[in-house]
């Protein structure tokens, strides 16, 4: 069942603290073994401040807010996103969402990632399946 | 030194993907999903699936293998060392289960520069068996110092 939204309506806060050894999971289950993201020293040696987060891991957590406020994977029908600022590991990720309109069925929503003070995915919009 | 548009409309061949139920468990582990329609095949029949659901997210797992050689083609002319994943549309047509096999063609979707840096847009399409798009993407790179 589709859930309601209405305009300006704050979805659920997604909290997720990455682990030290996530990114390695991550490169295995997607299959994007880029040294930055598994290699501490790889990653130093071209100017980064260690290991940082997959940008498409983050738009995960991005989605999987929608999807847990909405009510199951089948509402999620399109999502989009920029990604800026580096995600380290180890630190809390935050995903904000805020109910732009809802027409026809559909929820349009604003959503952003951040760590502390950093934007890790920005101007994300997603539509998801919801009640008038 | 301007960007090299020429690969504008380059499209590349069809990749296969077969959806296993292993790997998307796997997948729905590293990003955090406890949504038993990905975990549990029991679950996932009882919601009327034939087995388990792919989070949606799990499209890059099916996408990437046909966007890379794109990315790596000398005649888009991208230089790795410089490479910034910039952005990601992805839309969904329906959700995917286990045991499926997909069909991803990618092609140079755009071509662009402004202030010394280059930006590539790849669309990627994936289909079914029975050729109906369950998936549209556009991955965005940037990069610097074109």
């Amino acid at each position: 069942m589709a859930a309601r939204f209405e305009p300006g309506q704050a979805l659920p806060e997604l909290k997720v603290t990455p682990d030290r050894f996530l990114t390695v999971r991550y490169a295995g289950a997607s299959g994007d073994f880029n040294p930055i993201h598994i290699d501490e020293e790889f990653a130093r040696s071209v100017g980064l401040p260690g290991r940082i987060l997959h940008g498409l891991w983050s738009m995960a957590q991005v989605a999987r807010a929608q999807t847990e406020a909405a009510g199951g994977p089948e509402k999620l029908k399109a999502l989009s996103v920029q990604f800026r600022g580096m995600g380290v590991l180890e630190q809390e990720v935050v995903v904000t969402s805020t109910v732009r309109s809802v027409e026809d069925g559909v929820a349009t929503v604003d959503a952003e990632a951040r760590q502390g003070e950093t934007r890790i995915v920005r101007n994300a919009v997603a539509e998801i399946a919801a009640v008038d | 030194m301007p960007v090299n548009t020429s690969a504008v409309g380059k499209e590349y061949p069809p990749v296969v993907y077969a959806v296993g139920r292993e790997k998307v468990k796997e997948y729905a582990n590293a990003v955090g999903e406890a949504n038993p329609l990905h975990l549990d095949p029991g679950a996932a029949r009882a919601a009327g699936y034939e087995d388990v659901v792919a989070p949606p997210m799990f499209a890059v797992v099916y996408q990437a293998p046909a966007v890379l050689p794109g990315m790596f083609d000398p005649e888009v002319g991208i230089n790795f060392a410089m490479l910034v994943h910039s952005g990601q549309d992805f839309r969904w047509e329906r959700v995917v289960v286990a045991g499926e096999e997909l069909s991803t063609r990618a092609k140079v979707a755009a071509i662009s520069e402004r202030g010394g840096m280059g930006f590539y847009d790849f669309e990627v399409v994936t289909k079914d068996a029975g050729g109906a798009t369950v998936c549209t993407g556009i991955w965005k790179i940037i990069v610097r110092g074109v």
